[in-house]
């Protein structure tokens, strides 16, 4: 049994898309990692997680958003976050994630915010 | 009355991998006390990360060790011990540096301890040198 985990990717304009499937644990951070920085290293840094069809979410996945933020922001883009159930949505803020990143409600909220220029 | 103590017990293999198994059997845990779905999910995602500490820290590459959770139930408490023979850590070491500090370092370090500090009503650790490492976890029942 291991855990079911994917992430589907578009573009609109030169904003990115990743929505987040499944869960994320210790065991498929690794997975969202290599994702992240396969973009950030191809200098898509408007980034868009779509947490719509996350189920479920560990430290482990968290630290992947963290540990990417600061260079994503260094490098003039970022990483918006929207669509999180309220399971998921618990966990951002039991360790107060809301402060420090942008989170909304819907894709097209992350977009607006993108084109309205809040980094 | 006495109360009556039930304790049901999983062992896994060391590997991030066998979390889902983990995961499943402390949601039956929740539900066979008598908690919330909000609240087995709590209990899932402590005693994950719990789990997940053991797998990548206590061990490391080891897949052949063991990870084991214990769960004990009575009538006022859920108590889930994860117990390894790896290396053991000082809870006292964990950093308890702000968010704001941890993303400034490109860090994510301690994040597992406070949520499981968030979601228990308790949480202890201990270190038997040479035998075994033990967190026992509380959650007190709501009546």
């Amino acid at each position: 049994m291991a855990t079911s985990f994917s992430v589907q990717r578009k573009t609109a304009g030169d904003l990115t898309i990743l929505t987040l499937n499944g869960f994320l644990d210790a065991h498929t951070a690794p997975e969202f990692e290599k994702v992240v920085q396969q973009e950030f290293d191809a200098g898509n840094i408007r980034l868009i997680v779509d947490c719509g069809e996350l189920t479920y979410i560990s430290s482990a996945g968290l630290g992947v958003f963290m540990s990417f933020i600061e260079d994503i922001r260094d490098a003039k883009g970022d990483l918006k976050i929207c669509n999180l159930t309220p399971k998921v949505a618990q966990v951002f803020e039991i360790l107060g994630f809301s402060s420090i990143f942008d989170m909304v409600p819907t894709v097209d909220d992350a977009a607006k915010r993108f084109h309205d220029g809040v980094d | 009355m006495a109360s009556i103590e039930r304790t049901f017990t999983l062992q896994v293999p060391s590997n991030t991998e066998n979390l889902a198994m983990i995961r499943d059997f402390v949601n039956g845990i929740g539900l066979r006390a008598g908690l919330s779905a909000g609240e087995v999910a709590k209990l899932e995602l402590a005693v994950d990360e719990a789990c997940a500490n053991v797998i990548e820290h206590a061990y490391g590459p080891e897949v052949t060790k063991e990870v084991s959770v214990r769960a004990t139930l009575d009538e006022d408490t859920v108590q889930i011990d994860v117990v390894d023979t790896g290396k053991g850590f000082d809870p006292a070491g964990i950093s308890q540096k702000n968010l704001d500090q941890l993303v400034a370092e490109r860090k994510s370090g301690g994040l597992g301890m406070r949520l499981m500090k968030t979601l228990m009503d308790e949480v202890h650790y201990e270190v038997i040198p040479g035998q075994k490492n033990e967190l026992r976890m509380i959650k007190r029942l709501k009546k």
